[in-house]
């Protein structure tokens, strides 16, 4: 069925989103707390360290951690606020299913349980076990994912399996892979403010990982030099020693050129390079042509930026690389990042104190939840799923024979594309709100619609979740334990507050549910501890080795880094000592780069260029920020940022309501005119829904290696238009208004 | 070790509001903020500057209030008005040379930032200095501040003809002793700036 059940007002209605705004119980002092429990933030990959005040088995607010050496007490707006979430009054606490016209009403969990193990059932009996797929997220703990990608192979034996990481991590990961072997943070952040000039590329560091921030600020204070790679000046560009404006897309131009000119001067170790390197010929090659007027004319922006961008790299002592979405939201994404690492590996600073690189985490599990195996193509470990040997080894942890273990499946994006094409009728999902956060939002609400059976599991009804047969409601962070893997490569131990409402469920148990349900009750009935007692001799011997570490180590150390092979071992917090890498020849391979065409430029018909992200106060696509109060106070409506020279040139001034329009869809918000993006590119942020959604403009176009969606660069129009008053429009903001 | 001291440097501050939002979730604030975060001027640049009191050591809004409502502890922090003398006359608001005082009109009493005073006098930090993830706002000590930044903290600031010495820091550049603010600009820090410093357009052109 899959389809609306009722209009999406009624819908908004009855589950919100709504604001919460006032702690439980109201804002009584500290003193009458039960207790403080040291845990994690539930948000992005930064992981910070903070403490939950507790009352009566309710997360009253919180105080700062300033033990945890990664943020030292240091939280953003969205860490401050996390604990309005709980206990809100949108909070799904009972199963539901879909009523035709008039929305949800709550069944049993028998009930619903039926229901989902007779409709898998019934899809794989009728189409085959992978026409019945599963959608899972990067917020989920080390346990939960490992839980999830067991589940896939083991109990409904289907090989579509993807996460929302998919939209976040992989290109960065597939180009680390490449090129060192191994897909993690080279350094932890410790190196950063060692560093005398660091490179920010595509990274909005001061609103997407605001922790960051102090570690660049505190580099700069001892002498280091900040380059920073950005269509738009934000708030860490301002105070950059070099902003350089590039274009969406444009991003090769400037490495590329760059390491032109550290050839051409001889800023490069051909020592490291000799030792610990193969392939730095063809790239010699591949740079040849990249003068600096020709690679300015790639970046979109002029040639001194980069020559002086490279007069400030080359020599340099000492340098870190940070990247973001920015370079690894593009159809070339992977390339994108290979061209940066190449600069890192050119000067043959990595490996050492105060030199290497790291990429960016979004999500809050955004490194550990690509490593146990929910991806299409990995088992845990990190192990390559059409890998004899590494199948051999998981089939033997999880006691089923190879040959049931499915083999590769589709990525995100052609998996909801199956579904649109009928190929996939059954789809299982948690922790991914594809309904916001996937390019070519009309078309992927169309594909929702096209399921004959969806199960959504979900604390809060989630704009996919309207379009659900069936919904379980699970539960936040704080009501479970575990373990996440931060930015950094650290094992972190997420502790448990309170426990789940009544009602609701804790997200393994409901799995563990349904997989006993399907006839595996002996392979799943593991709490997280247990389950991760299995994925550490499930990761042994893979990259990813967690073998070595307990949850008690965990804590003791604040963290610990993997790979950590032994009890006892303390863990890797700096990869690459020594020039060794991660391939079987120790060696880190340079790949030659060649910049390309997005796949849509800008043309007569969309002249202008699109380009997405973040603001502060938000995370993701909002499901659970624009619930809470005082964060949707801070930035209430996606705003489109155009510079005034645009702006003027299409009549549009600021607070303006303007249209921006692709080839596949629009959206209506106010303009803000800024001086402080460039004049060719205009900027949505995308964590609201339906005509809010900037996803309704982005395209469908995808990394040919990492499959990433190429959020970062589209062609839209921009028109000034009329207030809209259509019955989304006049919505609250959290829900899609418009105000 | 000396004591804690605050410590500004707006030059850190990335407008994330982590103050504001954590300023409220103090105990005595009950969901209200005292701090402010100034937007300078968004459409020409994203810089912003946070506000907290700086706790004059002569505070001039207790100088001028009629109803000696605003006291100042023997640790040298400015209080907000007290309730039952604080008569709402705004004269507080009107004459702080950093525009800090706030009237509020729904409990007819003037609020401002105190430091996180249930924090701050037990030894704490106060909750904006504690979560700022910038270190624009940093509670520490005057040598950890030495050791660490490389501008220097200063509390002296001239306004026409009267010197203001306060409690918090501000971080300026190292051949700045004092600020001195006239009428309409500062004075004591000559710039030489573009018109439009942030303006990408004129970078593209190579006009900056």
């Amino acid at each position: 069925m899959a389809k609306l059940p009722t209009d999406i007002p009624e819908l908004v209605k009855q589950f919100g989103p709504t604001l919460h705004t006032v702690p439980p119980g109201g804002w009584v002092h500290t003193d009458q707390d039960e207790k403080l429990v040291k845990t994690h933030c539930c948000f992005c990959g930064q992981q910070c360290g903070i403490q939950l005040r507790v009352r009566d088995n309710k997360v009253v607010g919180f105080e700062p951690w300033e033990d945890f050496p990664f943020n030292r007490g240091k939280l953003c707006p969205k860490g401050v606020k996390r604990y309005m979430q709980d206990e809100h009054p949108d909070r799904l606490k009972s199963p539901m299913q879909r009523v035709e016209g008039q929305g949800f009403a709550p069944i049993g969990w028998d009930a619903a349980m039926d229901r989902v193990v007779a409709e898998i059932h019934r899809i794989q009996k009728t189409y085959g076990n992978d026409a019945f797929a599963l959608l899972t997220g990067a917020s989920l703990t080390n346990e939960k994912a490992y839980l999830m990608g067991k589940f896939a192979r083991v109990a409904l034996r289907t090989a579509n399996i993807d996460y929302n990481g998919r939209l976040c991590m992989v290109s960065a990961g597939a180009a680390s892979k490449k090129v060192f072997g191994i897909d993690r943070s080279a350094n932890p952040w410790s190196d950063i403010p060692k560093a005398k000039v660091i490179l920010v590329a595509g990274a909005n560091i001061a609103e997407c990982a605001p922790i960051t921030t102090d570690y660049l600020w505190q580099a700069r204070e001892n002498g280091g030099k900040l380059i920073v790679l950005d269509p738009r000046m934000t708030p860490i560009a301002r105070n950059a020693d070099l902003f350089i404006p590039v274009r969406s897309g444009g991003d090769i131009g400037v490495f590329n050129g760059m390491l032109h000119i550290m050839i051409e001067r001889g800023w490069i170790d051909r020592k490291f390079i000799a030792e610990h390197t193969t392939g730095f010929e063809d790239v010699i090659e591949a740079v040849k042509k990249y003068t600096p007027e020709y690679a300015a004319k790639i970046a979109g922006v002029p040639p001194e930026m980069i020559i002086k961008a490279a007069e400030m790299w080359g020599p340099a002592p000492t340098s870190f690389l940070l990247h973001a979405r920015g370079i690894e939201h593009h159809t070339k994404g992977v390339d994108n990042c290979i061209a940066a690492i190449n600069l890192v590996l050119a000067s043959g600073r990595i490996g050492r104190e105060g030199c290497g690189y790291a990429m960016i985490t979004g999500q809050g599990n955004g490194q550990g939840a690509r490593e146990q195996g929910q991806k299409c193509d990995q088992l845990p470990g990190s192990r390559d799923i059409s890998n004899p040997e590494h199948r051999k080894y998981i089939a033997g942890v999880w006691g089923v024979p190879e040959e049931s273990i499915p083999q590769k499946g589709l990525s995100a994006i052609p998996l909801v594309e199956a579904i649109h094409d009928g190929k996939i009728k059954g789809l299982l999902s948690i922790c991914f709100n594809p309904a916001v956060s996937l390019p070519d939002g009309n078309y992927v609400r169309e594909a929702l619609g096209k399921l004959e059976f969806f199960v959504n599991i979900d604390f809060f009804l989630s704009e996919t979740a309207r379009y659900a047969d069936i919904v379980l409601p699970g539960s936040l962070m704080e009501e479970d334990e575990g373990t996440t893997t931060n930015t950094e490569g650290r094992v972190i131990r997420h502790r448990q507050a309170v426990t789940p409402p009544e009602g609701a469920r804790q997200d393994w148990e409901i799995i563990n549910e349904i997989a006993s349900r399907l006839g595996y009750a002996d392979k799943f009935h593991s709490a997280p501890r247990e389950i991760f007692e299995e994925l550490r001799i499930a990761s042994k011997g893979g990259v990813s080795d967690y073998s070595g570490m307990t949850w008690a180590a965990i804590e003791e150390n604040y963290g610990l880094f993997w790979p950590c092979p032994e009890p006892g071992h303390p863990g890797t917090p700096r990869l690459y000592e020594g020039g060794k890498f991660g391939h079987t020849d120790g060696k880190a391979h340079f790949v030659p780069i060649e910049w390309r065409p997005s796949a849509e430029m800008p043309d007569d018909e969309y002249p202008i260029i699109l380009t997405t992200g973040r603001v502060v106060s938000h995370f993701l696509s909002g499901t659970q920020t624009r619930r809470i109060g005082s964060l949707m106070e801070q930035y209430p409506q996606p705003r489109c940022e155009i510079h005034p020279r645009l702006a003027e040139k299409l009549g549009i001034a600021d607070n303006d309501f303007v249209k921006v329009e692709s080839r596949r869809g629009e959206i209506v918000v106010r303009a803000q005119v800024v001086k402080t993006i460039r004049p060719d590119t205009v900027f949505v942020p995308y964590h609201w829904p339906l005509d809010r959604s900037a996803n309704n403009c982005t395209i469908r176009a995808i990394d040919p290696v990492s499959n990433i969606p190429e959020f970062k660069i589209c062609a839209v129009r921009v028109s000034k238009t009329d207030a809209p008053t259509d019955a989304i429009a006049k919505l609250e903001m959290e829900a899609g208004g418009i105000r | 070790m000396s004591e804690l001291a605050f410590f500004i440097d707006h030059s850190r501050c990335i407008g994330c509001q982590s103050c504001v939002q954590a300023c409220a979730e103090c105990d005595t604030h009950r969901g209200v903020s005292m701090i402010h975060l100034e937007t300078i001027q968004r459409s020409d640049s994203v810089q912003t500057a946070p506000q907290v009191c700086m706790h004059c050591e002569d505070p001039i809004c207790a100088r001028v209030c009629p109803a000696d409502a605003i006291k100042k502890t023997p640790d040298g922090v400015v209080q907000s008005s007290l309730k039952p003398r604080c008569i709402g006359c705004s004269n507080c608001v009107v004459s702080c040379p950093f525009g800090v005082p706030k009237y509020r009109a729904e409990i007819d009493q003037m609020m401002k930032c105190d430091m996180c005073y249930d924090r701050s006098s037990v030894g704490k930090k106060p909750m904006c200095a504690t979560v700022c993830p910038s270190g624009a706002l940093t509670f520490t000590t005057m040598e950890d501040i030495q050791r660490t930044r490389s501008g220097i903290p200063i509390n002296t600031w001239k306004f026409g003809n009267e010197v203001v010495k306060t409690k918090v820091y501000v971080m300026v550049p190292r051949e700045v002793e004092r600020v001195d603010v006239d009428l309409v600009q500062i004075t004591s820090t000559p710039v030489s700036l573009a018109k439009d410093p942030y303006d990408v357009a004129l970078m593209l052109e190579g006009a900056l």
